[in-house]
């Protein structure tokens, strides 16, 4: 190849960095969509198309008044000699412009108020789910079995957020455990929130529910077709907001039931492998999972934190400290600060080996381990 | 004896501004505090603007890259309280200053010294607000709508200062409206009754009212806060017995009749400008101000279409539904009358109609989507997403924004005795109203596809539409310091005012001599 080839080849592969990093990449994932989502349920569906119904009486509505402006702009201008009439009353046409507006919201009134009812009829459900907003994850409980979980962004995408995420599946829409529901069910749900105010939406189902303190809001949906479904939290709950997606996974009865009973045999064998003592490998290996799902977000991946509010790990007074001070404020947290009691979100093995964790990493080396068992006689 | 004379005899001398820096720290002319209010409101649109500019340069692409999402929550949280309580409304109080004694043919507002109080209360809490990003904890980042319990337990202690800052605003806009609303009854000029009043002092006296209605309960809110935060109450604290929503409900009491504060100025100083460069009286005066009354009375029953997502009971949801979609018919009955006045005029388009021009456009479509979103079960798809982003942004910045540019532009000229540059004026409207589309439109699409607000970081499938958005921002950001550069270059080197500024312009603040002497109006007109 040319000295001149080789020089073009060498601008165009430097295009190629900075153009798909633009542009190109973007591109390839893109998504040009301009409308709301018809979604998978009768809820969404009718929301949809109460939604259509009402941008086509607006579009109809901004035509006519824009279409006489526009007329007007253009023709009723002094440059092309236009005078200017001096009307400026007539009750006729005040009275007419007043009532059909009147009439035309009655007749979007109809709709919305009977999909309003439709939305708010939590009746003659099939089952009940919990679903508890903290900050920054979900809680699922299953009211009907003895099965509950939490629910994190996943590391996929946790690990990009500070790079590129270009290249991340479901970038922002993924979890480590996602919620599992049975087709063609009426679920129930059953949202409240530990800390503070959350929103729990999945586009899909074609509405959105808060998640308050102190109060149990209700709501429902029956998604027929099995598929993975996703959305966001959407009320502003703090620095990690935006990175507490929500991931639904409808599946056909069988194979619903098959998954609580794996989850709950999981669950049990989780809990039975803190009767053994357990190496420092294992914990630090371990503790480093469970710190970049459930630490990260304020004590940051260096484990610098974010102070005041959030306090570094690294070198931290707590983390140096006396083993047990530590251990007693992972699990029963700081009140009234985002530091929550992990003693009822994270069981023996997961507390003790974060707990190790921290005390042995970024720079800490304490050297020292608390073991499944500790935690077990702290509770 | 001696001191009565040497009263009467400052009386006499007293004729022109104060020397120095006296002039402004003791001003109690209105002129000279519509003046600092609207420099005051400039500079803070400027202040709540850089704050945008950084929220957009951080939505550019996907990822975090500028500022970790903590800064990301304070720059929109101070972004929004900023451009509220920082620029749109003194901007507001400025124009109100400045015009409303003009244009009623009064010498001055009727409270003067309590004026020079409430416009200088403040920069004191503006100062107390932005003072809190040099502070540990930092600025506020639990958005303008401050939700407890985020507020409360969760926030850093900066916390207080921000409830400082917003009792000292309050007070200093209650001052300001009762001033209005005194100087209003009490100063107009022999023959001018209410049905004869300016659009524009119509607008503000119901403006002043809604301020006086509901800045008190702001107040009582944030106190609210205070004490949950201090002194053990737990007013919104369910571990103690309290309740986060009823903090919602007495925020938005406060929070709709706040965006009609924002915008019914507006209306006014639109139904001002129409007319003049239609060459054609407003239609329907007498509707137009009723339908402006409507508009401020069901302000008060619909707080609850902000709150269709948190689980109020159904008939509550019904209730706030239809009381919400009733604002459509005054609304509606508005931009039909402007667009009646319009109608076989013999127009012109200086800047001021261009602006007011778009204002109508652009109004209207912020209007539809506030209709689309009064109904319950659509808004359960459209809350807290880009679509409501959009809608609140298309009714205050095409809808207050432009208003007060086009306000601005219209009165500069007997404001500082000099003509603006009106080429450079349109110039200006043209790079704003095109920007400003790019900026907000594609937000709707966003939104409809299912971007909430208020993230840092979006999925990836918003990317191409967010960087869109943030070139948008940034054209619409960087040509208002054209605004800047036309207005002091009118101030400093703009031709001097003709006797007749506007072909079609009526009113009494047309009737005075240019440049206008610093006391004006001191024998009250007589209007017929």
């Amino acid at each position: 190849m040319s000295a001149n080839g080789n020089r073009m080849a060498r601008r165009l592969a430097w295009l190629g960095a900075l153009v798909p990093a633009l542009f190109v990449s973007q591109v390839a994932n893109a998504a040009w969509d301009l409308n709301l989502t018809q979604g998978v349920t009768e809820t969404s569906q009718t929301v949809f198309d109460i939604h259509m119904t009402l941008l086509w009486i607006c579009v109809v509505i901004g035509v006519g008044v824009f279409g006489v402006m526009i007329y007007s702009i253009f023709t009723h201008r002094k440059s092309k000699g236009a005078v200017a009439a001096q009307f400026h009353e007539s009750t006729t046409i005040e009275i007419i412009w007043t009532v059909i507006p009147t009439l035309l919201l009655v007749v979007m009134a109809i709709p919305s108020t009977v999909a309003l009812i439709d939305l708010e009829d939590n009746s003659a459900s099939d089952m009940s789910i919990q679903v508890v907003g903290y900050q920054w994850k979900w809680q699922y409980k299953y009211l009907d079995e003895e099965l509950d979980f939490f629910s994190n962004l996943a590391a996929s995408s946790r690990d990009q957020i500070n790079s590129d995420p270009t290249g991340v599946d479901n970038y922002l829409l993924e979890v480590d455990n996602r919620l599992v529901i049975p087709a063609g069910k009426k679920v129930r749900f059953l949202i409240t929130a530990n800390d503070v105010i959350h929103s729990w939406w999945v586009p899909d189902f074609g509405w959105k529910q808060d998640a308050i303190p102190g109060f149990i809001n209700e709501a429902w949906t029956r998604v027929e077709e099995p598929g993975i479904y996703r959305g966001q939290c959407t009320e502003l709950c703090g620095i990690d907001h935006g990175f507490m997606p929500i991931v639904v996974e409808v599946k056909p009865q069988a194979e619903y039931d098959a998954w609580v009973a794996e989850q709950k045999s999981a669950l049990k064998a989780a809990a039975a492998s803190g009767d053994r003592e357990w190496a420092m490998a294992e914990l630090m290996e371990k503790g480093e999972e469970v710190y970049m799902r459930v630490c990260v977000a304020c004590h940051q991946a260096n484990g610098q934190g974010i102070p005041p509010a959030f306090p570094a790990i690294a070198g931290g007074a707590i983390s140096t400290g006396p083993i047990k001070g530590h251990l007693d404020q992972a699990m029963n947290g700081v009140p009234g600060t985002a530091m929550q009691a992990f003693a009822a979100q994270l069981n023996d093995v997961e507390l003790a080996a974060v707990v190790t964790y921290q005390r042995n990493a970024f720079g800490n080396e304490m050297g020292d381990m608390v073991q499944p068992a500790d935690v077990k006689a702290a509770r | 004896m001696s001191t009565t004379a040497t009263a009467v005899e400052g009386e006499h001398h007293h004729h022109g501004p104060a020397k120095g820096i006296g002039r402004w720290l003791f001003a109690t002319n209105h002129k000279d505090i519509g003046t600092m209010y609207l420099w005051t409101a400039l500079a803070m649109f400027f202040l709540g603007g850089a704050f945008a500019m950084v929220i957009r340069m951080e939505l550019f692409q996907p990822g975090l890259q500028l500022v970790n999402p903590d800064w990301f929550n304070r720059m929109f949280t101070m972004h929004g309280l900023v451009m509220v309580f920082g620029a749109i409304m003194p901007a507001w109080v400025g124009f109100a200053n400045w015009q409303i004694p003009l244009m009623i043919g009064a010498p001055d507002m009727a409270m003067p010294r309590m004026n020079l109080l409430s416009y200088w209360l403040l920069p004191v809490a503006l100062l107390v607000l932005v003072s809190t990003f040099f502070m540990e904890g930092n600025a506020p980042a639990f958005g303008w709508t401050f939700y407890a319990p985020l507020s409360t337990t969760f926030a850093p202690d900066t916390a207080d200062f921000f409830i400082f800052g917003v009792h000292l605003l309050g007070i200093s806009s209650i001052m300001g409206a009762i001033n209005v609303i005194a100087t209003i009854v009490n100063l107009r000029a022999p023959g001018m009754t209410l049905m004869k009043m300016p659009m524009f002092v119509w607008t503000w006296l119901i403006t002043a009212f809604l301020l006086i209605a509901v800045m008190p309960v702001l107040a009582g809110v944030v106190t609210m806060m205070l004490t949950d935060r201090n002194f053990g109450t737990a007013f919104f604290d369910a571990s103690g017995g309290g309740d986060p929503l009823m903090f919602q409900h007495i925020f938005w009491f406060f929070g709709h009749p706040e965006v009609y504060i924002m915008i019914l100025p507006s209306f006014g100083v639109v139904s001002q400008i129409l007319p003049t460069f239609a060459r054609k009286p407003l239609f329907g005066y007498a509707s137009m101000v009723y339908a402006t009354g409507a508009i401020a009375f069901l302000s008060f029953i619909v707080w609850g279409h902000h709150m269709f997502a948190t689980g109020l009971p159904l008939a509550g949801e019904l209730y706030f539904m239809y009381a919400t979609m009733l604002i459509a018919v005054p609304t509606g009955v508005k931009i039909f009358n402007w667009a009646a006045t319009m109608w076989r005029g013999s127009m012109t388009f200086e800047a001021p109609m261009l602006f007011s021009i778009a204002f109508v456009f652009l109004f209207t479509i912020g209007g539809l989507t506030g209709l689309m979103m009064a109904m319950g079960p659509a808004d359960m798809q459209y809350h807290s997403t880009y679509f409501i982003v959009a809608h609140f942004h298309y009714t205050l910045v095409p809808g207050a924004v432009f208003a007060l540019m086009a306000g601005t532009y219209y009165w500069l000229p007997i404001w500082c005795g000099r003509m603006y540059d009106e080429k450079l004026a349109k110039i200006h409207f043209w790079l704003s109203a095109i920007s400003v589309n790019v900026l907000f439109f594609p937000q709707h699409f966003v939104g409809l596809a299912g971007m909430p607000r208020r993230v840092p970081d979006y999925p990836l499938q918003f990317a191409d539409f967010n960087m869109i958005i943030s070139i948008g921002g940034f054209v619409y950001g960087l040509s208002q310091l054209m605004f800047v550069y036309i207005v002091v270059k009118a101030i400093r080197s703009g031709k001097p005012t003709p006797d007749q500024v506007w072909e079609g312009a009526k009113g009494l603040e047309w009737e005075l001599p240019n440049p206008l002497p610093f006391h004006t109006h001191t024998t009250p007109p007589r209007v017929d």
